[in-house]
């Protein structure tokens, strides 16, 4: 775990310098883990995990919203486990479960590859489409079709900069709306 | 929307990086109290004898007691916005200005007393203080909720309770300028129910706005 955690606090510097591969590279690499933790959350709370990637895509998303407030004089994974234990509250919460959730859930789980046949995940999508137009054509475009944000930009004939926005302010407002439900 | 593009694209967006919330917190008091100053200079405007009330101990205690609350309730909030933060031994930051009261309180008790307490507690304006206080205080919780928002704060109740706090305390700074009562004793009754008030305020608001 300590080379775990040494490897995670490292890719992070390393994107707060402006490193997105190393950045996308710490993504993927705690995935495994929160996956792992939520579907442990889950059954501890009596429920099926296959809501456990939704689960997943939230903590995603409020890791990139929140980044700012790791202190990169600190370890990176207590910072990301409590944005996971939260996100994992909230979501039993919504689904009106009894709160319990253990404060090793996610410390000390095993990392669990993505299941063979992939769980569908519903939230993100279903809110997607009741985003602003732009917002939902630029998400839709990267996220969905995988389009560089250069080519979103000429096919939606934007700027490049205005797909930043639009795409920034998109994940913004999807967090929103999950954190809404 | 499957795991594997959330992440190419939230990758995508690495370029946008959001200010620290201590910066936020900083560019947003830079803007909201000057608009709590004018709020000030406008209706009430400072006290006429403010030049001699300065020679006056008492007059000076006010401004240590609001910003002994302001200043460890700013440095708490920017702890609380970490999500893996919890209030714990900062909560002691908090007691510095009850502390320095209560010493105010203790020193004018043993000096020979010119009005009697219930003088010194209702004073020349209590009818106003509590709610000037609150409202100079308003601006500035807007401004530190609109910044403590990039935070991520595990209860944004508590969070929300700082800010009021740290409102309360840079309202009631700004208050003090113009309050003609400098007993001890009025500044414990009004100024910690204005302080209670916005407090109280900040953590209904804080426990919507605030969650992440």
């Amino acid at each position: 775990m300590r080379g775990r955690d040494d490897e995670w606090t490292d890719l992070m510097r390393s994107a707060n310098a402006g490193d997105s591969v190393a950045y996308h590279r710490l993504l993927k690499s705690v995935t495994p883990v929160l996956r792992a933790g939520a579907r442990q959350g889950l059954s501890r709370a009596g429920q099926p995990p296959d809501q456990a990637e939704d689960i997943v895509q939230d903590i995603l998303l409020a890791v990139h919203l929140k980044r700012q407030t790791w202190d990169a004089n600190a370890p990176f994974a207590p910072w990301l486990f409590a944005i996971a234990r939260n996100k994992l509250i909230d979501a039993l919460r919504r689904r009106g479960r009894r709160i319990f959730v253990n404060i090793d859930d996610f410390a000390e789980t095993i990392p669990s590859e993505p299941p063979a046949e992939t769980l569908p995940t519903v939230e993100i999508s279903n809110h997607l489409a009741d985003l602003p137009p732009r917002q939902r054509d630029v998400l839709r475009s990267i996220a969905v079709d995988s389009v560089s944000i250069k080519n979103t930009a000429s096919k939606l004939s934007m700027t490049e900069g205005a797909v930043r926005v639009a795409l920034h302010r998109g994940l913004a407002s999807l967090a929103a709306k999950l954190r809404k439900d | 929307m499957d795991t594997d593009r959330l992440i190419q694209t939230l990758a995508a967006d690495h370029d946008h990086r959001a200010r620290p919330v201590s910066t936020q917190l900083a560019m947003a008091l830079l803007v909201a109290l000057p608009v709590a100053a004018a709020m000030l200079l406008v209706t009430l405007g400072i006290r006429p004898d403010f030049m001699s009330a300065m020679r006056n101990p008492f007059f000076d205690t006010k401004f240590l007691v609001t910003l002994a609350l302001a200043i460890p309730a700013i440095v708490i909030s920017v702890h609380l916005s970490k999500p893996e933060a919890s209030l714990g031994r900062w909560v002691w930051l908090l007691l510095l200005s009850p502390f320095i009261l209560i010493i105010a309180l203790i020193v004018e008790m043993t000096m020979p007393q010119r009005a009697p307490m219930m003088v010194r507690i209702i004073g020349k304006n209590s009818s106003v203080c509590s709610a000037a206080i609150t409202l100079l205080s308003l601006p500035i919780l807007g401004g530190a909720m609109i910044a403590l928002r990039h935070g991520a704060p595990s209860r944004p109740a508590v969070a929300g309770a700082l800010a009021g706090l740290m409102s309360a305390g840079l309202g009631a700074t700004f208050y003090a300028a113009h309050c003609a009562d400098d007993s001890p004793l009025f500044v414990a009754t009004w100024y910690t129910l204005a302080a209670l008030v916005v407090a109280a305020l900040g953590a209904a608001v804080g426990s919507k706005v605030l969650r992440y």
